[in-house]
Protein backbone atom coordinates (compact mmCIF):
# COMPACT_ATOMS: atom_id res chain seq x y z
CA UNK A 1 0.00 0.00 0.00
CA UNK A 2 1.78 3.13 -1.16
CA UNK A 3 -0.61 5.96 -0.41
CA UNK A 4 1.16 9.12 -1.38
CA UNK A 5 1.06 11.49 1.57
CA UNK A 6 2.24 14.41 -0.53
CA UNK A 7 -0.98 15.07 -2.40
CA UNK A 8 -2.96 15.74 0.76
CA UNK A 9 -6.51 17.05 0.74
CA UNK A 10 -6.84 17.12 -3.03
CA UNK A 11 -9.52 14.86 -4.37
CA UNK A 12 -8.51 12.88 -7.40
CA UNK A 13 -10.07 10.09 -9.37
CA UNK A 14 -6.96 8.08 -8.61
CA UNK A 15 -8.26 7.52 -5.07
CA UNK A 16 -11.16 5.68 -6.62
CA UNK A 17 -9.44 3.98 -9.54
CA UNK A 18 -6.56 2.49 -7.58
CA UNK A 19 -8.88 0.22 -5.60
CA UNK A 20 -10.42 -1.07 -8.77
CA UNK A 21 -7.21 -1.98 -10.48
CA UNK A 22 -3.74 -0.98 -9.28
CA UNK A 23 -4.36 -1.90 -5.65
CA UNK A 24 -7.27 -4.26 -6.07
CA UNK A 25 -7.85 -5.66 -2.56
CA UNK A 26 -8.27 -9.23 -3.73
CA UNK A 27 -6.13 -9.69 -6.81
CA UNK A 28 -3.23 -7.42 -5.91
CA UNK A 29 -3.25 -7.02 -2.12
CA UNK A 30 -4.67 -10.52 -1.55
CA UNK A 31 -6.64 -9.37 1.50
CA UNK A 32 -9.93 -10.62 2.92
CA UNK A 33 -9.54 -14.14 1.66
CA UNK A 34 -12.08 -15.64 4.07
CA UNK A 35 -15.22 -14.12 2.49
CA UNK A 36 -13.63 -14.24 -0.97
CA UNK A 37 -13.28 -18.00 -0.87
CA UNK A 38 -16.38 -18.75 1.16
CA UNK A 39 -19.05 -16.65 -0.56
CA UNK A 40 -17.87 -16.67 -4.17
CA UNK A 41 -19.55 -19.98 -5.00
CA UNK A 42 -22.37 -18.32 -6.93
CA UNK A 43 -22.56 -14.99 -8.72
CA UNK A 44 -25.59 -13.83 -6.70
CA UNK A 45 -23.92 -14.50 -3.36
CA UNK A 46 -20.73 -12.85 -4.58
CA UNK A 47 -22.53 -9.71 -5.70
CA UNK A 48 -24.57 -9.42 -2.50
CA UNK A 49 -21.50 -9.98 -0.33
CA UNK A 50 -19.54 -7.45 -2.37
CA UNK A 51 -22.23 -4.79 -2.02
CA UNK A 52 -22.66 -5.43 1.71
CA UNK A 53 -18.91 -5.15 2.23
CA UNK A 54 -18.76 -2.00 0.13
CA UNK A 55 -21.47 -0.40 2.25
CA UNK A 56 -19.65 -1.23 5.48
CA UNK A 57 -16.36 -0.07 3.96
CA UNK A 58 -17.76 3.29 2.85
CA UNK A 59 -19.63 4.02 6.07
CA UNK A 60 -16.82 3.00 8.39
CA UNK A 61 -14.11 4.75 6.37
CA UNK A 62 -16.12 7.97 6.29
CA UNK A 63 -16.86 7.85 9.99
CA UNK A 64 -13.29 6.95 10.93
CA UNK A 65 -12.07 9.81 8.79
CA UNK A 66 -14.54 12.21 10.38
CA UNK A 67 -13.37 11.24 13.86
CA UNK A 68 -9.67 10.90 13.03
CA UNK A 69 -8.62 13.93 15.12
CA UNK A 70 -10.83 12.91 18.02
CA UNK A 71 -9.51 9.33 18.38
CA UNK A 72 -6.20 9.01 20.24
CA UNK A 73 -3.76 6.53 18.73
CA UNK A 74 -3.92 4.25 21.77
CA UNK A 75 -7.60 3.41 21.39
CA UNK A 76 -7.85 3.57 17.62
CA UNK A 77 -8.15 -0.18 16.98
CA UNK A 78 -10.95 -0.51 19.54
CA UNK A 79 -12.73 2.48 18.04
CA UNK A 80 -12.39 1.26 14.46
CA UNK A 81 -13.67 -2.20 15.34
CA UNK A 82 -16.62 -0.66 17.20
CA UNK A 83 -17.52 1.47 14.18
CA UNK A 84 -17.12 -1.45 11.74
CA UNK A 85 -19.16 -3.81 13.92
CA UNK A 86 -21.94 -1.25 14.12
CA UNK A 87 -22.31 -1.02 10.37
CA UNK A 88 -22.12 -4.78 9.95
CA UNK A 89 -25.00 -5.12 12.40
CA UNK A 90 -26.96 -2.52 10.46
CA UNK A 91 -26.27 -4.34 7.17
CA UNK A 92 -27.41 -7.58 8.78
CA UNK A 93 -30.79 -6.04 9.71
CA UNK A 94 -31.12 -4.31 6.34
CA UNK A 95 -30.56 -7.51 4.36
CA UNK A 96 -33.14 -9.30 6.51
CA UNK A 97 -35.56 -6.48 5.76
CA UNK A 98 -34.78 -6.40 2.03
CA UNK A 99 -35.04 -10.12 1.35
CA UNK A 100 -35.20 -13.15 3.59
CA UNK A 101 -34.13 -15.29 0.63
CA UNK A 102 -30.90 -13.36 0.29
CA UNK A 103 -30.36 -13.49 4.02
CA UNK A 104 -30.78 -17.24 3.89
CA UNK A 105 -28.22 -17.50 1.10
CA UNK A 106 -25.55 -15.36 2.78
CA UNK A 107 -26.12 -16.88 6.19
CA UNK A 108 -23.28 -16.61 8.62
CA UNK A 109 -21.00 -14.66 6.32
CA UNK A 110 -22.64 -11.29 6.90
CA UNK A 111 -21.50 -11.28 10.51
CA UNK A 112 -18.03 -12.19 9.33
CA UNK A 113 -17.68 -8.90 7.43
CA UNK A 114 -16.52 -7.58 10.82
CA UNK A 115 -13.26 -9.46 10.50
CA UNK A 116 -12.67 -8.69 6.84
CA UNK A 117 -9.16 -7.24 6.95
CA UNK A 118 -9.81 -4.95 3.98
CA UNK A 119 -12.13 -2.81 6.10
CA UNK A 120 -9.86 -2.46 9.11
CA UNK A 121 -6.93 -2.16 6.71
CA UNK A 122 -8.44 0.84 4.92
CA UNK A 123 -9.49 2.45 8.20
CA UNK A 124 -5.97 2.13 9.58
CA UNK A 125 -3.94 2.80 6.46
CA UNK A 126 -6.06 5.42 4.74
CA UNK A 127 -9.14 6.81 6.48
CA UNK A 128 -7.36 7.65 9.74
CA UNK A 129 -4.92 9.86 7.84
CA UNK A 130 -7.01 11.43 5.09
CA UNK A 131 -9.96 13.77 4.64
CA UNK A 132 -13.55 12.55 4.54
CA UNK A 133 -13.82 13.06 0.77
CA UNK A 134 -10.66 11.15 0.00
CA UNK A 135 -11.59 8.36 2.41
CA UNK A 136 -15.01 8.07 0.84
CA UNK A 137 -13.52 7.74 -2.65
CA UNK A 138 -10.92 5.29 -1.44
CA UNK A 139 -13.55 3.13 0.25
CA UNK A 140 -15.79 3.31 -2.80
CA UNK A 141 -12.93 2.20 -5.03
CA UNK A 142 -11.81 -0.57 -2.72
CA UNK A 143 -15.40 -1.77 -2.33
CA UNK A 144 -15.96 -1.75 -6.07
CA UNK A 145 -12.67 -3.59 -6.57
CA UNK A 146 -13.66 -6.17 -3.98
CA UNK A 147 -17.10 -6.61 -5.54
CA UNK A 148 -15.57 -6.92 -8.98
CA UNK A 149 -13.10 -9.56 -7.80
CA UNK A 150 -15.77 -11.52 -5.98
CA UNK A 151 -18.04 -11.39 -8.99
CA UNK A 152 -15.39 -12.63 -11.42
CA UNK A 153 -14.62 -15.52 -9.06
CA UNK A 154 -18.30 -16.24 -8.39
CA UNK A 155 -19.18 -16.21 -12.08
CA UNK A 156 -16.46 -18.72 -12.98
CA UNK A 157 -17.30 -20.99 -10.07
CA UNK A 158 -21.04 -20.90 -10.68
CA UNK A 159 -20.79 -21.42 -14.44
CA UNK A 160 -18.44 -24.38 -14.15
CA UNK A 161 -19.64 -25.75 -10.82
CA UNK A 162 -23.41 -25.55 -11.25
CA UNK A 163 -23.87 -24.75 -14.94
CA UNK A 164 -25.85 -21.57 -14.20
CA UNK A 165 -25.17 -17.84 -14.15
CA UNK A 166 -27.17 -15.76 -11.63
CA UNK A 167 -29.38 -18.84 -11.32
CA UNK A 168 -30.13 -19.02 -15.06
CA UNK A 169 -29.30 -22.39 -16.55
CA UNK A 170 -26.71 -22.14 -19.32
CA UNK A 171 -26.02 -25.60 -20.61
CA UNK A 172 -29.30 -27.49 -20.24
CA UNK A 173 -29.91 -30.78 -18.49
CA UNK A 174 -27.05 -32.75 -19.97
CA UNK A 175 -24.34 -30.69 -18.37
CA UNK A 176 -22.67 -32.56 -15.54
CA UNK A 177 -21.46 -29.83 -13.14
CA UNK A 178 -17.96 -29.92 -11.73
CA UNK A 179 -19.04 -30.14 -8.12
CA UNK A 180 -15.54 -29.36 -6.91
CA UNK A 181 -15.75 -25.78 -8.18
CA UNK A 182 -18.35 -24.75 -5.62
CA UNK A 183 -16.46 -26.50 -2.84
CA UNK A 184 -13.51 -24.82 -1.09
CA UNK A 185 -11.02 -26.54 -3.40
CA UNK A 186 -12.61 -24.93 -6.44
CA UNK A 187 -12.39 -21.55 -4.69
CA UNK A 188 -8.65 -21.87 -4.23
CA UNK A 189 -8.24 -23.12 -7.77
CA UNK A 190 -10.21 -20.25 -9.35
CA UNK A 191 -8.48 -17.68 -7.16
CA UNK A 192 -5.10 -19.09 -8.14
CA UNK A 193 -6.03 -18.97 -11.81
CA UNK A 194 -7.19 -15.34 -11.55
CA UNK A 195 -4.07 -14.32 -9.58
CA UNK A 196 -1.94 -15.92 -12.27
CA UNK A 197 -3.82 -14.01 -14.93
CA UNK A 198 -3.55 -10.66 -13.13
CA UNK A 199 0.13 -11.12 -12.39
CA UNK A 200 0.71 -12.02 -15.99
CA UNK A 201 -1.08 -8.81 -17.03
CA UNK A 202 0.98 -6.78 -14.57
CA UNK A 203 4.20 -8.25 -15.76
CA UNK A 204 3.27 -7.62 -19.36
CA UNK A 205 2.47 -4.00 -18.57
CA UNK A 206 5.92 -3.62 -17.09
CA UNK A 207 7.20 -4.95 -20.42
CA UNK A 208 9.05 -7.68 -18.67
CA UNK A 209 7.92 -10.86 -20.38
CA UNK A 210 9.55 -13.24 -17.88
CA UNK A 211 7.11 -14.43 -15.25
CA UNK A 212 8.29 -13.73 -11.71
CA UNK A 213 6.72 -15.64 -8.90
CA UNK A 214 8.15 -13.82 -5.88
CA UNK A 215 6.04 -10.71 -6.55
CA UNK A 216 3.03 -11.49 -4.40
CA UNK A 217 2.80 -12.72 -0.85
CA UNK A 218 -0.29 -14.75 -0.11
CA UNK A 219 -1.61 -14.31 3.39
CA UNK B 1 9.95 3.87 19.07
CA UNK B 2 12.54 6.09 20.74
CA UNK B 3 12.17 7.95 23.99
CA UNK B 4 11.12 11.18 22.37
CA UNK B 5 8.26 9.50 20.50
CA UNK B 6 7.11 7.78 23.66
CA UNK B 7 7.00 11.04 25.59
CA UNK B 8 5.13 12.69 22.78
CA UNK B 9 2.60 9.88 22.74
CA UNK B 10 1.97 10.07 26.46
CA UNK B 11 1.67 13.80 26.26
CA UNK B 12 -0.70 13.58 23.30
CA UNK B 13 -3.52 11.59 24.81
CA UNK B 14 -4.70 11.85 28.38
CA UNK B 15 -6.82 9.12 29.95
CA UNK B 16 -9.79 11.40 29.68
CA UNK B 17 -9.32 11.79 25.95
CA UNK B 18 -9.18 8.05 25.44
CA UNK B 19 -12.29 7.44 27.54
CA UNK B 20 -14.05 10.29 25.78
CA UNK B 21 -13.21 8.89 22.34
CA UNK B 22 -14.23 5.32 23.10
CA UNK B 23 -17.29 6.34 25.11
CA UNK B 24 -18.41 8.84 22.50
CA UNK B 25 -18.06 6.37 19.68
CA UNK B 26 -19.77 3.72 21.79
CA UNK B 27 -22.78 5.93 22.43
CA UNK B 28 -23.00 6.96 18.77
CA UNK B 29 -22.72 3.34 17.62
CA UNK B 30 -25.35 2.11 20.05
CA UNK B 31 -27.72 4.83 18.86
CA UNK B 32 -27.13 3.80 15.25
CA UNK B 33 -27.68 0.11 15.96
CA UNK B 34 -30.85 0.66 17.98
CA UNK B 35 -32.18 2.99 15.30
CA UNK B 36 -31.52 0.44 12.53
CA UNK B 37 -33.04 -2.32 14.63
CA UNK B 38 -36.21 -0.36 15.36
CA UNK B 39 -36.64 0.71 11.75
CA UNK B 40 -36.15 -2.76 10.27
CA UNK B 41 -37.91 -4.81 12.95
CA UNK B 42 -41.49 -4.40 11.67
CA UNK B 43 -40.34 -5.08 8.08
CA UNK B 44 -38.43 -8.20 9.13
CA UNK B 45 -41.39 -9.48 11.14
CA UNK B 46 -43.66 -8.82 8.18
CA UNK B 47 -41.25 -10.64 5.84
CA UNK B 48 -41.13 -13.63 8.16
CA UNK B 49 -44.90 -13.82 8.52
CA UNK B 50 -45.36 -13.49 4.77
CA UNK B 51 -42.82 -16.19 4.15
CA UNK B 52 -44.50 -18.52 6.64
CA UNK B 53 -47.89 -17.76 5.11
CA UNK B 54 -46.60 -18.47 1.62
CA UNK B 55 -44.97 -21.69 2.81
CA UNK B 56 -48.16 -22.90 4.50
CA UNK B 57 -50.08 -22.73 1.24
CA UNK B 58 -47.08 -24.26 -0.53
CA UNK B 59 -47.03 -27.37 1.63
CA UNK B 60 -50.81 -27.76 1.50
CA UNK B 61 -51.59 -27.76 -2.23
CA UNK B 62 -55.18 -26.71 -2.84
CA UNK B 63 -55.64 -24.84 0.43
CA UNK B 64 -56.99 -21.31 0.16
CA UNK B 65 -57.54 -20.34 3.78
CA UNK B 66 -55.98 -21.32 7.05
CA UNK B 67 -56.64 -21.34 10.77
CA UNK B 68 -54.03 -21.54 13.51
CA UNK B 69 -54.49 -24.08 16.28
CA UNK B 70 -52.46 -24.54 19.39
CA UNK B 71 -51.60 -27.81 21.04
CA UNK B 72 -51.97 -27.71 24.79
CA UNK B 73 -49.63 -29.45 27.19
CA UNK B 74 -52.03 -32.39 27.63
CA UNK B 75 -52.00 -32.88 23.83
CA UNK B 76 -55.38 -31.37 23.10
CA UNK B 77 -56.05 -29.07 20.21
CA UNK B 78 -57.55 -25.63 20.69
CA UNK B 79 -58.25 -22.74 18.40
CA UNK B 80 -55.53 -20.15 18.77
CA UNK B 81 -56.98 -16.93 20.13
CA UNK B 82 -54.33 -14.29 20.70
CA UNK B 83 -50.71 -14.42 19.72
CA UNK B 84 -48.97 -16.67 22.20
CA UNK B 85 -45.32 -17.00 21.42
CA UNK B 86 -44.25 -20.07 23.39
CA UNK B 87 -46.82 -22.60 22.37
CA UNK B 88 -46.83 -25.48 19.88
CA UNK B 89 -48.76 -24.34 16.82
CA UNK B 90 -50.15 -26.09 13.78
CA UNK B 91 -51.87 -24.51 10.79
CA UNK B 92 -54.94 -26.16 9.32
CA UNK B 93 -55.56 -25.39 5.66
CA UNK B 94 -58.98 -25.49 3.96
CA UNK B 95 -59.99 -25.39 0.31
CA UNK B 96 -62.75 -23.28 -1.28
CA UNK B 97 -65.44 -25.70 -0.11
CA UNK B 98 -64.16 -25.33 3.49
CA UNK B 99 -62.96 -28.90 3.49
CA UNK B 100 -59.82 -29.73 5.44
CA UNK B 101 -56.91 -30.12 3.02
CA UNK B 102 -54.28 -30.79 5.61
CA UNK B 103 -52.31 -29.50 8.52
CA UNK B 104 -49.01 -27.64 8.23
CA UNK B 105 -46.54 -28.30 11.02
CA UNK B 106 -43.34 -26.48 11.85
CA UNK B 107 -40.32 -28.54 12.85
CA UNK B 108 -36.68 -27.86 13.53
CA UNK B 109 -33.39 -29.48 14.41
CA UNK B 110 -29.67 -29.43 13.94
CA UNK B 111 -28.44 -29.44 10.35
CA UNK B 112 -24.92 -29.52 8.93
CA UNK B 113 -24.05 -25.92 9.79
CA UNK B 114 -26.81 -24.59 11.95
CA UNK B 115 -30.41 -25.19 12.92
CA UNK B 116 -32.75 -26.12 10.06
CA UNK B 117 -36.35 -24.96 10.45
CA UNK B 118 -38.87 -26.48 8.10
CA UNK B 119 -42.55 -26.75 7.49
CA UNK B 120 -44.41 -29.78 6.21
CA UNK B 121 -48.01 -30.50 5.31
CA UNK B 122 -49.84 -33.55 6.53
CA UNK B 123 -52.92 -34.86 4.79
CA UNK B 124 -55.23 -36.85 7.16
CA UNK B 125 -56.96 -38.24 4.10
CA UNK B 126 -53.83 -39.72 2.54
CA UNK B 127 -52.14 -40.35 5.90
CA UNK B 128 -49.05 -38.88 4.34
CA UNK B 129 -46.82 -35.83 4.20
CA UNK B 130 -47.87 -33.98 1.06
CA UNK B 131 -45.63 -30.91 1.07
CA UNK B 132 -42.35 -29.66 2.40
CA UNK B 133 -40.58 -26.30 2.63
CA UNK B 134 -37.47 -25.03 4.35
CA UNK B 135 -38.09 -21.93 6.44
CA UNK B 136 -34.56 -21.35 7.64
CA UNK B 137 -31.26 -23.08 6.96
CA UNK B 138 -27.60 -22.25 6.68
CA UNK B 139 -26.62 -25.40 4.79
CA UNK B 140 -23.65 -25.30 2.41
CA UNK B 141 -24.59 -23.25 -0.65
CA UNK B 142 -24.65 -25.44 -3.72
CA UNK B 143 -24.73 -28.72 -1.77
CA UNK B 144 -26.71 -28.81 1.47
CA UNK B 145 -29.08 -26.10 0.33
CA UNK B 146 -30.35 -28.52 -2.31
CA UNK B 147 -32.76 -29.68 0.39
CA UNK B 148 -34.65 -26.49 -0.51
CA UNK B 149 -34.73 -26.73 -4.27
CA UNK B 150 -33.61 -30.09 -5.66
CA UNK B 151 -36.73 -31.36 -7.52
CA UNK B 152 -35.86 -35.04 -7.03
CA UNK B 153 -35.38 -34.56 -3.31
CA UNK B 154 -38.56 -32.51 -2.98
CA UNK B 155 -40.53 -35.22 -4.80
CA UNK B 156 -39.90 -37.35 -1.69
CA UNK B 157 -42.54 -35.27 0.00
CA UNK B 158 -45.32 -35.60 -2.55
CA UNK B 159 -46.66 -38.58 -0.62
CA UNK B 160 -44.45 -39.61 2.26
CA UNK B 161 -46.27 -42.32 4.19
CA UNK B 162 -46.70 -41.63 7.91
CA UNK B 163 -49.76 -43.80 8.64
CA UNK B 164 -50.13 -44.72 12.30
CA UNK B 165 -50.20 -48.05 14.05
CA UNK B 166 -53.64 -49.47 14.95
CA UNK B 167 -53.66 -47.92 18.44
CA UNK B 168 -52.70 -44.57 16.91
CA UNK B 169 -49.75 -43.95 19.20
CA UNK B 170 -46.94 -43.74 16.68
CA UNK B 171 -46.24 -44.01 12.94
CA UNK B 172 -46.26 -47.60 11.71
CA UNK B 173 -43.07 -47.08 9.75
CA UNK B 174 -40.93 -44.26 11.11
CA UNK B 175 -39.49 -42.13 8.30
CA UNK B 176 -36.04 -43.30 7.27
CA UNK B 177 -33.38 -42.26 4.83
CA UNK B 178 -32.48 -44.27 1.74
CA UNK B 179 -29.37 -43.78 -0.35
CA UNK B 180 -29.86 -42.17 -3.73
CA UNK B 181 -31.56 -44.66 -6.04
CA UNK B 182 -32.49 -47.04 -3.24
CA UNK B 183 -35.93 -45.76 -2.31
CA UNK B 184 -38.31 -48.73 -2.23
CA UNK B 185 -40.93 -47.81 0.36
CA UNK B 186 -43.25 -44.81 0.59
CA UNK B 187 -41.91 -43.90 4.05
CA UNK B 188 -38.34 -43.54 2.85
CA UNK B 189 -36.60 -40.29 1.94
CA UNK B 190 -34.12 -40.56 -0.88
CA UNK B 191 -30.95 -38.68 0.07
CA UNK B 192 -29.19 -36.11 -2.12
CA UNK B 193 -25.82 -37.25 -3.44
CA UNK B 194 -23.19 -34.99 -1.91
CA UNK B 195 -25.50 -33.71 0.81
CA UNK B 196 -25.94 -36.78 2.97
CA UNK B 197 -25.66 -34.91 6.26
CA UNK B 198 -28.31 -32.35 5.33
CA UNK B 199 -30.58 -35.11 3.99
CA UNK B 200 -30.10 -37.08 7.20
CA UNK B 201 -30.86 -33.97 9.25
CA UNK B 202 -34.13 -33.43 7.38
CA UNK B 203 -35.04 -37.10 7.84
CA UNK B 204 -34.31 -36.93 11.55
CA UNK B 205 -36.30 -33.73 12.04
CA UNK B 206 -39.29 -35.14 10.16
CA UNK B 207 -39.14 -38.48 11.93
CA UNK B 208 -39.08 -36.83 15.33
CA UNK B 209 -41.77 -34.29 14.47
CA UNK B 210 -44.18 -36.69 12.78
CA UNK B 211 -43.76 -39.09 15.69
CA UNK B 212 -44.80 -36.31 18.03
CA UNK B 213 -47.51 -34.49 16.07
CA UNK B 214 -49.27 -37.00 13.83
CA UNK B 215 -50.75 -39.03 16.73
CA UNK B 216 -52.04 -35.79 18.32
CA UNK B 217 -53.55 -34.61 15.06
CA UNK B 218 -55.19 -37.94 14.33
CA UNK B 219 -56.65 -38.05 17.84
CA UNK B 220 -58.11 -34.55 17.45
CA UNK B 221 -58.99 -34.78 13.77
CA UNK B 222 -62.68 -34.15 14.44
CA UNK B 223 -61.84 -30.78 15.97
CA UNK B 224 -60.02 -29.57 12.88
CA UNK B 225 -63.00 -30.54 10.76
CA UNK B 226 -65.69 -29.23 13.08
CA UNK B 227 -64.12 -25.82 13.44
CA UNK B 228 -63.59 -25.36 9.77
CA UNK B 229 -66.21 -22.64 9.38
CA UNK B 230 -64.56 -20.32 11.88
Amino acid sequence: MNTTESSVNKLSTDDFIKGLWKENPVFIQVLGMCPVLAVSNTATNALAMGLATTFVLIMSSTLVSAFRKFIPKQVRIASFILIIATFVTIVDYCIQAISLELYKALGAFIALIVVNCIILGRAEAFASKNTIGKSFLDALGMGAGFTFALLTLGAVREIIGVGTFFGVSLFGHHYEPWMVMILPGGGFFSLGAWLLFFNWLKERQKKRPTLQTEGEVIQ
Amino acid sequence: MNEFDLKKLIAQASSWEMIRALGGIGILCSLLIVFAFQVTLPIIEKNKTEYLEKSIFNVLPGATSRVTYKITNDNNVELMQADEPKVRKVYAGYNDQSELVGIAIEAGGQGFQDVIRLLYGYSPEKKAVIGFAVLESKETPGLGDKIEKDPVFLSNFDALDVSLTDDGSAPKNPIEMAKSGNKHNPWQIEAITGATISSRAVTKILKQSTGEFIPIIEKNLAKFKRDETS
